[in-house]
């Protein structure tokens, strides 16, 4: 992990850009009947403050993992087995359990992708949202109620005053993530996760909420962790980006100068699947295969069965992060032969 | 509300009806009452008269038509015995039957949920293996064993409490520690499954990543979710509590419904008999329409939309929702 050490963490807290969260060498294994698995491996990433960190990947690549591993919300099969997770310059991982009970919610909030499932069935909106400044601020049950009406009118409900006391059940998808949404940024937290955030959405309702994820970002200074795999969400969103890989991180830096010269043959391959100004009736380009299982990780470079540039030297050696271009990082033997214009293909001939 | 309570009267009208022309079929079963009440000498004569006397001479039939045209004029006919309305017999002894089955369940819902809450904590674990070994022996162990061994143990080898009867605190002991051990058995196992299905709900996630301590994710979050199943299959134990009070209330002579059921089999009573069996068949209607009543309080999904919240939706779709103000 080539992250390099700078002093942004110990500059004034408030003023943009100071680091929130720094995650280094972060590896998550899961217990199975056939052993443990390492389901995250050496991640790392930094969040600022006013700025939005994209985690994009496929689907099972750890992005969702690693988020939960931040949040201390990791199923009890998995758990944290190294690196650091530093929220302010304070190590979560060292924490007791009740002192990360002090932070969650506080100063972390997270975002969780299927706000049916996910807000509790027989709870009032109302009391789900006052439960923080009940829990940090002690409040009275008619004091939270207050915070809970005035938390609604923030996310754009309509008439909070007579909905609060209304179920999940009776709200749509999209109101139930903007009560999501308020409930994770209820007590003003440094750093806010958002977990697929719009994926259970219509599309209309989708801009709708990413607008006002970017609002409150930007009200309350948060640091914003978005778990995505929609490269338009990123290219729109987000600042900097981190593509995750089978676990590990493949390339990251800031989202225009990553998404214009990708250094990763992953990311590239990413961005070449996208049919833009495809000519009706033409091939539309892919990548082939599929992630490996965690369970049968190569030795080598995790991505070396799909990558069209994959020689020797990947079956051998895994690559790490390395400084490719300033701010840009990536995890490839051969990152310098992406520093042109040309696709995969014509690379690789 | 009202519809619904009318509906469930009307559908349990029927079953009321079987059961009653059941029991008085099997009760008449059991033999003929003269020869329990009438010297063994009677003459045939005598046997007539009582016959006569008790509306036991006419056709089975004509006996229920009878019976059912007092019972709509809420007459459920007079005691061979003692010559009592059975009505006023039953309604005495039932108090005694719904204090035991009461604090019965009470005491038996509330160990369930500590001891199945306890257990659910962790899947396997030493409590969740500890816990299926006794509920799995409290709900199998039959109930007149227990009661017999019970008394041997704590009335008679130990002195601890009497035998039998109604008399004090310490009478209550053995019959609701019988009582107790199947509904509790059984309830462990409902309460401990519903708890760890909740405890891996994703609310319960979105609790703790509010910083919600344990205890308040298993109190308020998981429990309350868990009850709704728990509840259903506690009403069904309540109703098996009428089977296992008619052992209990026998063996300890516990003035209540069961005893009075089993002694007017015993002596052929049939009015009192009956009218025991609908006092209990009533009673089980009613908790049925409670426990609905309960479910919908325990989950807003079933509930029926009050016409407030029906007419707050009215409104929301007239108004055109707004996104956020920028």
């Amino acid at each position: 992990m080539t992250m390099t050490a700078t002093n942004e963490g110990t500059r004034r807290p408030g003023e943009p850009n100071r680091v929130v969260l720094r995650v280094a060498g972060l590896d998550v294994d899961i217990r199975t009947p056939s052993g443990e698995i390492r389901a995250v491996s050496g991640t790392g990433f930094v969040a600022r403050a006013g700025q939005t960190l994209a985690l994009l990947g496929e689907s099972g690549c750890g992005k969702s993992m690693t988020a939960k591993a931040i949040a201390g919300l990791l199923d009890p099969v998995a758990h944290v087995s190294g690196g650091t997770v530093e929220l302010d310059g304070k190590d979560l991982n060292r924490m007791s359990a009740k002192e990360r009970r002090k932070v969650a919610g506080a100063e972390l909030g997270i975002v969780f992708q299927d706000a049916l499932t996910v807000l509790n069935p027989v709870y009032p909106v109302g009391v789900q949202l006052g439960e923080a400044f009940r829990i940090h601020r002690g409040l009275s049950a008619k004091a939270a109620r207050k915070e809970a009406i005035a938390l609604m009118k923030r996310v754009g409900i309509p008439e909070p005053e007579s909905r609060v006391d209304a179920f999940p059940h009776q709200f749509s998808g999209g109101m139930r993530q903007r009560i999501l949404i308020a409930m994770a940024v209820a007590l003003s937290p440094k750093l806010l996760i958002a977990d697929e955030p719009t994926t259970a959405l219509d599309v209309t309702v989708q801009a709708q909420i990413m607008d006002l994820l970017r609002r409150l970002r930007q009200e309350e200074n948060m640091a914003v962790v978005l778990i995505t795999h929609d490269l338009a969400v990123v290219a729109e969103e987000a600042d900097d980006v981190s593509v995750m890989y089978a676990g590990t991180v493949a390339e990251q830096g800031p989202v225009e100068q990553v998404f214009a010269t990708p250094r990763h043959p992953y990311t590239k391959g990413l961005l070449e699947s996208v049919p833009v100004d495809a000519e009706r009736g033409s091939n539309l380009s892919s990548i082939p295969g599929s992630p490996p299982e965690l369970k049968n990780i190569p030795a080598g470079c995790v991505y070396q069965d799909r990558c069209p540039l994959a020689r020797e030297l990947c079956r051998q050696e895994r690559p790490v992060l390395r400084e490719v271009a300033p701010g840009q990082q990536a995890a490839c033997h051969f990152s310098e032969l992406l520093a042109t214009d040309e696709t995969l293909e014509e690379i690789k001939s | 509300m009202l519809t619904y309570l009318r509906k469930r009267i009307v559908s349990s009208a029927l079953p009321l009806v079987v059961v009653i022309v059941g029991v008085f079929a099997l009760a008449r079963l059991t033999g003929n009452p003269a020869s329990l009440y009438l010297p063994l000498n009677a003459t045939d004569q005598m046997r007539a008269d009582f016959a006569a006397r008790n509306g036991l001479d006419q056709p089975l039939l004509a006996q229920m038509a009878d019976y059912f045209g007092g019972v709509l004029q809420l007459d459920f006919g007079t005691s061979l015995r003692t010559g009592e309305s059975a009505a006023a017999m039953a309604l005495r002894a039932f108090p005694a039957t719904l204090q035991l089955a009461a604090t019965t369940m009470v005491l038996a819902i509330v160990l369930a949920v500590i001891v199945g809450s306890w257990a659910a904590l962790k899947p396997n674990g030493v409590a969740d293996r500890i816990s299926s070994f006794i509920s799995m022996a409290a709900a199998s162990i039959p109930d007149f064993w227990l009661a017999i061994v019970g008394i041997w143990v704590f009335a008679i080898t130990l002195g601890w409490v009497p035998t039998s009867g109604v008399a004090g605190a310490a009478a209550w002991v053995l019959p609701i520690g019988t009582l107790v051990m199947r509904p509790f058995g059984a309830l462990v196992q409902v309460v401990r499954g519903a708890m760890v299905s909740a405890l891996a709900e994703p609310y319960i996630k979105l609790a703790r990543s509010k910083g919600a301590s344990q205890s308040r994710v298993v109190t308020r979050h998981a429990l309350r979710n868990a009850a709704a199943p728990a509840l259903t299959v506690a009403g069904d134990l309540t109703v098996g509590l009428v089977n296992g009070a008619v052992v209990v209330e026998t063996i300890f002579g516990w003035p209540g419904i069961g005893k009075l059921m089993i002694d007017s089999i015993l002596q052929r009573d049939f009015a009192v008999l009956q009218a025991c069996v609908l006092l209990t068949a009533l009673a089980i209607f009613v908790l049925n329409i409670v426990i609905d009543l309960l479910y919908a309080l325990l989950d807003p999904r079933v509930r029926p939309a009050s016409a407030a919240s029906r007419r707050a939706k009215a409104r929301q779709a007239a108004v055109p929702v707004q996104s956020a103000p920028a």
